[in-house]
């Protein structure tokens, strides 16, 4: 792999007689989503506030591109600090001014723009956050999620290279969460910045991340992706990482992955051969929904496809999961294919009729109905066999995939 | 371990020198603290982008204050006419009423009653303001934005209170002695003319120089002292949170106040 953008070699940090960090050794890469998770005081916060040197080290050392920061000029000093961005995780904005004022304020006092240059600046980074209305606002007058997009808005600003999200999703019901995630993604998408965020929403958190990094008691527990997390299965640290997840996805209502596990070999123990037991993946357009219609729609939908899937195949002995952001798989026990076609197709009707007339109410307020794009659900049948792990009926599914639902503009949807 | 665990075991004298040694120590530190704090201030008054912040605090430290220190100068004014007139009457010296009301004021009541009146009205707002930012991050904020809270925060305040203190020691020199008037000539009696030529006689530009002297050196102590409390509320180890920004107001009022008189007197045994 390329040298990491920031690296962290034997870093320890100490208040008083306790020490936060213990010889903590880290990687992050450019232009990947980095999750610090931890429990609570394992120094998740203190090593962010180390990367933009609110908190200097008592030893070790932090490398930017290779260079130790303790030796840097003050210049390069400078010229890396105007790189990072810190979204704090109660905001921190300044609440004596406007929005306006709070995403001017650092091009105001760290540049020497035009007043006419910085007002086009912020105009477009506030029109890009859907913050326009409330560009005349203070803070106090604003939602927790505005609030949040206010802070985005402002780190975002001055075009930084690497964003620290400081418990960003804390507080937030699970539509929000999934939509403030949604914007950390479509927004480094956009902007293309490097992400280090501190997060304890699993699975949510996990689907968007390049990497995962467990803190634990002061040093790195953890560092991988996330399927190496959960294959590695270290014992102290999957128990965390399950108690963390629980049993239910906080979005959907249906089962949290490693529930479904659970479910899925019980299953397998329970029934020899299990010879009738077949499987439906559904998918949705979510980088699409997200990218025409904004974060919210995208979540609904996804919520939607949750609450219907779980409402129609439960009660016939299905049990679903969310495995990728997008990608729900439900596991019908006693079911052959065929019977799992005709539940899918009755299934599909439901969701044009209810759910993606959602997605058609959304897009008449945001940007006239005629102008909604054509939204697919689509979904895989497939057999499952005694010998077949998830992965794998993941895999076969996904070859067998195809449209079911389709919602098309203005003119609403067909199954 | 705390220092007082370290030297509980030693012998009473020991501890005590120990504590009176530790008490010192801190002292020292502290305003070794508060000087480097003033002075990375000071120094920050004459960077680019710092005039609209000293105007608007000009206006809130100095315009804001200067009713309440206008009202506060009559009275005193009135109050030292009463009583000096009762006094010199038993000397038969009521015409030296205008000097003594004039160098009273200029010389003492004036820089020092003035530095009082703007440490209760702004400078416990500096402390209580710059204390919310501090415990609600908007200080770690703006390092995060590269712009130093010091330069931002701190150094227009300062500067605005240089600006400000002499002036509305000014409005209360002249606002007292209009006092003095009132009650030493419209309501008992004494000449104005006689007032108003002792008053012009006895006040030399010593006097007037030495007030000011002293107003500048009130503003760096009130600006600095009020600033350092709300700046670092959050290191407070009595109390965290906003208990610890009501803690730091109350501090910075009573140190304030304290270190006026003890700066007054060292600056009048320097000046007489």
């Amino acid at each position: 792999m390329d040298t990491p953008l920031i690296e962290f070699r034997n870093v320890t940090k100490r208040f008083g007689d306790k020490t936060v960090l213990d010889k903590v050794n880290l990687k992050i890469y450019e232009n990947q989503i980095t999750t610090i998770i931890g429990k609570s005081g394992t120094g998740k916060s203190v090593l962010l506030k180390h990367i933009i040197g609110l908190l200097t080290p008592d030893e070790g050392a932090i490398l930017f591109q290779g260079k130790p920061v303790a030796t840097m000029k003050k210049r390069e000093w400078e010229d890396y600090r105007s790189r990072v961005a810190y979204l704090f995780q109660n905001n921190a904005l300044l609440d004596s001014m406007t929005v306006f004022d709070n995403v001017a304020f650092p091009l105001r006092r760290t540049t020497n723009l035009s007043k006419k240059e910085i007002e086009k600046r912020v105009v477009k980074r506030t029109r890009d956050l859907e913050l326009t209305e409330a560009v005349e606002k203070y803070p106090s007058e604003l939602s927790g999620g505005m609030q949040k997009r206010v802070a985005l808005a402002r780190a975002l600003v001055a075009d930084p290279k690497i964003v620290l999200f400081d418990e960003p999703t804390t507080g937030q019901d699970p539509i929000r969460k999934n939509m403030i995630l949604s914007m950390i993604v479509h927004y480094r998408r956009k902007f293309g910045f490097t992400a280090v965020l501190i997060s304890h929403d699993i699975p949510d958190v996990f689907f968007i991340s390049d990497r995962i990094v467990i803190l634990w008691e002061g040093a790195v527990g953890f560092e991988g992706t996330y399927e190496e997390a959960v294959r590695l299965k270290l014992p102290m640290i999957d128990e965390f990482l399950r108690s963390l997840e629980g049993f239910q996805d906080e979005l959907t209502g249906l089962l949290s992955r490693e529930a479904f596990r659970v479910h899925y070999a019980a299953m397998l123990g329970g029934s020899a051969g299990i010879p009738t037991a077949s499987a439906a993946l559904f998918s949705v357009e979510f980088d699409l929904l997200d990218e025409t219609l904004g974060p919210q729609a995208a979540v609904e939908v996804l919520r939607a496809l949750g609450e219907y899937a779980n409402r129609r195949f439960k009660p016939v002995g299905g049990f679903s999961a969310r495995h990728r952001r997008d990608q729900i798989l439900t596991i019908f026990p006693h079911a052959s294919p065929d019977k799992v076609r005709q539940l899918v197709a009755d299934f599909a009707r439901e969701l044009n009729q209810w759910a993606l007339a959602r997605i058609q109410n959304i897009a008449q307020t945001k940007m006239g109905a005629e102008a909604c794009p054509e939204i697919h659900v689509s979904a895989g049948i497939t057999e499952v066999s005694s010998t077949d792990g998830i992965d794998q009926i993941i895999e076969k599914a996904e070859a067998k995939q195809e449209i079911v639902a389709t919602h098309e503009g203005g003119s609403g949807g067909s199954a | 371990m705390t220092s007082l665990d370290r030297i509980g075991s030693a012998n009473p004298l020991i501890t005590v020198l120990t504590l009176i040694g530790l008490g010192t120590l801190r002292l020292l530190g502290n305003f070794g603290a508060l000087a480097i704090f003033f002075f990375m201030a000071f120094i920050n008054i004459f960077r680019r982008k710092q005039l609209r912040e000293i105007v608007n605090q000009v206006f809130y430290i100095g315009a804001r204050s200067a009713l309440v220190v206008m009202l506060v100068g009559l009275f005193t004014g009135m109050v030292l006419g009463l009583q000096l007139f009762y006094t010199l009457v038993k000397f038969g010296a009521v015409g030296a009423l205008g000097s003594a009301v004039s160098l009273s004021l200029v010389r003492e009541m004036g820089p020092v009653l003035t530095a009082i009146m703007i440490t209760a009205r702004a400078g416990s707002g500096m402390a209580a303001e710059i204390g919310i930012l501090r415990i609600s991050e908007q200080v770690d904020a703006l390092y995060t934005m590269r712009v130093d809270p010091v330069r931002y925060l701190i150094s227009p305040r300062i500067a605005a209170a240089i600006i400000s203190f002499p002036l509305l020691t000014a409005f209360f020199d002249l606002i007292g002695i209009i006092g003095g008037y009132l009650t030493g000539v419209l309501l008992l009696g004494t000449n104005g003319g006689t007032y108003v030529y002792r008053v012009h006689s006895s006040l030399n530009m010593v006097d007037v120089r030495g007030g000011f002297i002293k107003a500048l050196v009130f503003a760096a102590i009130v600006s600095c002292i009020c600033c350092f409390q709300g700046y670092f509320c959050h290191m407070r180890t009595d109390g965290y949170g906003a208990k610890a920004v009501g803690l730091a107001t109350v501090s910075a009022v009573v140190l304030s106040c304290v270190m006026i008189l003890i700066s007054d007197y060292v600056l009048t045994s320097f000046l007489m």
